[in-house]
């Protein structure tokens, strides 16, 4: 069973849970958000800013030619106005809203939140956009200089001093930009996710081909329980015959005439868990299979 | 054996149902604007939300069923994200940003404000004492793309000629909005640089005065300070202003992270930069005051006296609106 467990544990996962307590005082989980997703998140909106600005270029353009020039001036304002809302506006105005995300996060299934609980406020959000300044276009000047000689060198030792702000996320354990540094957010994966059936049947429990004595509901523990729920849960029929033999061997169950892996499994799980939630109840909870029963 | 089902599957049956409608409200507030809720369903969603947290803690103590657990632990989530989120009536967000926490930013930051002051008026009188020196340095100061003439070599009546110009003539407004978006770049980025603890911030300011001490210095020079003074200052006050105090706001930051005091570096940084942030909302509004008041008023006003008295009126206003006394809130 542990050949299976280590699959089923996601060691990424782990590594960037984190606890966040709320008000309540309840400690809730969640998930931080990698380099790579935030990269990706952050390349997707440049591209969607970008292709906003041609096509309102555009528009702007045909517009000046349909009126001859006449409302030019009207043009070049909303245009300039337009730009500079757009490079400071989009990841603000969308991060305001209730799911706390530009498109380009919600592909990716990120969030903003506030570090340590507590209220994410506009002016947090405006800190964390405002540094992009330093992260984003900084670095790009650096790079689009064209020059030869001392001022190549310059440019060279400017792009290796704002890529200090552009890779800041890789540095620290939390994966923050500066941003959020100085904003006192983070970006968390969205949590979403599904109610699935519930697997403990009552059926089987009175099912008498199925009647598992004490000593073989006591084999295992509450990893071995989880594990075993991820195995009903998932596809893999190998899976479901492999772990049915571990647990027929080690219980020393003998297989009936009639019995699927599939029924037994169930039912053995149902067992279990009513076995060790029983234990929860007065207190005891039984690890794995190496903890005392 | 009188009862086969788990407690913990009863446990779930009962509440599944109230779990079931957070979720679809929750669902609906992502995408739809708030208005769209009932109030009753507006009144449930922080009751459900209690509610799932005390299950989440009961099931973690009880419940071995993980889909379960991970289920609640995500709802709870989202539902905390959602009732302690970033929503606040704007209208009321905005009143109280001009009544209050504006204001409140400029003179919680006043010694960052009277250090970026100093560093733009050294470099005013740096760059006025090299010109006297040697009038070349001026163009250490000035692009000679920006000078637009205006340099050591050209005549007094050439450089009083550019004051009173009525240029551009329809594109004002075009030029006017440049102007601005030109000027909130580099405050914003004043205040983005903060965070390499305020050194490039301080060498930024200071090469605006730089800008501002060379012209000065080259229209004193030919006698023309006083009216310089007009076109510079009908916007100047304002503008100069907000470079001033997105400077402050850049060094809170920098001096936050390089002397944290008290408490953890990343907790005084959060709470500089949320300061530091509602003052530059400010000075981006100060920028586009100021960008209306060069592109357009100081093109169209070409009086020496309406431009003082615009310029003493705007530092007036601004210096009793962020410094005055005020009633302290309730």
């Amino acid at each position: 069973m542990s050949a299976v467990g280590a699959s089923v544990i996601n060691p990424e996962r782990q590594r960037f849970a984190r606890e966040l307590v709320t008000p309540e005082g309840v400690a809730l989980r969640i998930t931080l958000a990698t380099a790579s997703e935030r990269a990706g998140a952050f390349l997707l909106d440049a591209v969607i800013i970008l292709g906003v600005l041609v096509a309102a270029t555009a528009l702007c353009a045909w517009v000046a030619s349909a009126t001859h020039g006449r409302a030019l001036s009207l043009i070049g304002v909303i245009w300039l106005l337009g730009f500079f809302l757009l490079r400071n506006g989009w990841f603000l105005g969308f991060e305001l809203g209730a799911r706390a995300a530009t498109p380009g996060k919600r592909v990716f299934g990120l969030r903003v939140a506030a570090r340590h609980g507590g209220r994410l406020t506009a002016d947090a959000l405006f800190a964390r956009n405002a540094m992009r300044e330093i992260e984003v276009f900084l670095p790009l000047t650096f790079l689009v200089v064209n020059a030869g000689g001392v001022d190549a060198v310059m440019a060279a030792l400017g792009l290796l001093w704002t890529g200090v702000f552009a890779l800041f996320p890789l540095f620290n354990r939390d994966r923050l930009r500066a941003g959020d540094v100085v904003a006192g957010t983070w970006v968390v994966r969205d949590p979403r996710r599904a109610l699935a059936t519930d697997l403990a049947r009552t059926d089987l429990a009175r099912d008498p081909r199925f009647a598992f004595d004490s000593g073989q509901v006591q084999a295992y523990g509450v990893a071995e329980l989880q594990v075993l729920e991820d195995v009903l849960r998932g596809q893999d029929r190998r899976a479901v015959r492999l772990v049915a033999e571990r647990i027929r061997t080690r219980i020393g169950w003998l297989q009936g005439p009639e019995e699927t892996d599939r029924a037994f499994l169930d039912a053995y799980y149902s067992a279990l868990r009513a076995r060790l939630e029983a234990g929860l109840l007065q207190g005891r909870r039984r690890r794995d299979k190496h903890d005392a029963a | 054996m009188a009862e086969t089902e788990l407690k913990s599957a009863r446990f779930r049956r009962e509440r599944e149902g109230d779990w079931r409608r957070l979720e679809t409200l929750l669902q609906r507030l992502e995408r739809e604007p708030v208005s769209r809720l009932s109030d009753e369903d507006l009144l449930a969603i922080p009751v459900l939300y209690r509610a799932t947290l005390s299950a989440l803690s009961v099931a973690r103590e009880t419940s071995l069923d993980r889909s379960l657990l991970e289920y609640l632990e995500g709802l709870s989530a989202r539902a905390y994200f959602l009732v302690y989120g970033a929503r606040s009536n704007l209208g009321a967000r905005l009143v109280r940003f001009f009544v209050h926490d504006w204001p409140a930013a400029a003179r919680a930051l006043w010694r960052e404000t009277l250090l970026s002051a100093a560093v733009l008026v050294g470099g005013a009188a740096v760059a006025a004492w090299l010109y006297a020196v040697d009038a070349d340095w001026y163009f250490a100061f000035v692009p000679r793309q920006y000078a637009q003439g205006r340099d050591p070599t050209a005549t007094a009546s050439a450089l009083r000629d550019i004051l009173y110009s009525h240029a551009h003539g329809g594109m004002l407004q075009v030029f006017a909005a440049f102007l601005f978006t030109h000027n909130a770049e580099i405050a914003v980025l004043a205040f983005a640089l903060g965070f390499a603890f305020g050194v490039p911030t301080a060498l930024l300011v200071f090469a605006n005065g730089c800008t501002l001490g060379a012209m000065l210095a080259l229209y004193a020079s030919h006698g023309l300070l006083l009216p310089l003074g007009g076109w510079l200052m009908i916007h100047g006050v304002t503008e100069l202003s907000a470079t001033v105090l997105a400077g402050a706001a850049g060094f809170r930051i920098g001096w936050s992270l390089a002397f944290p005091g008290e408490r953890s570096r990343l907790d005084a940084a959060a709470v500089a930069g949320r300061q530091a942030s509602t003052l530059m909302a400010g000075v981006l509004l100060m920028l586009l005051v100021a960008g209306g008041l060069e592109g357009i008023g100081r093109q169209v006003i070409t009086s020496d006296l309406a431009r003082y008295a615009i310029a003493g009126l705007s530092a007036l206003g601004w210096a009793v609106y962020l410094y005055g006394p005020r009633r302290s809130r309730p």
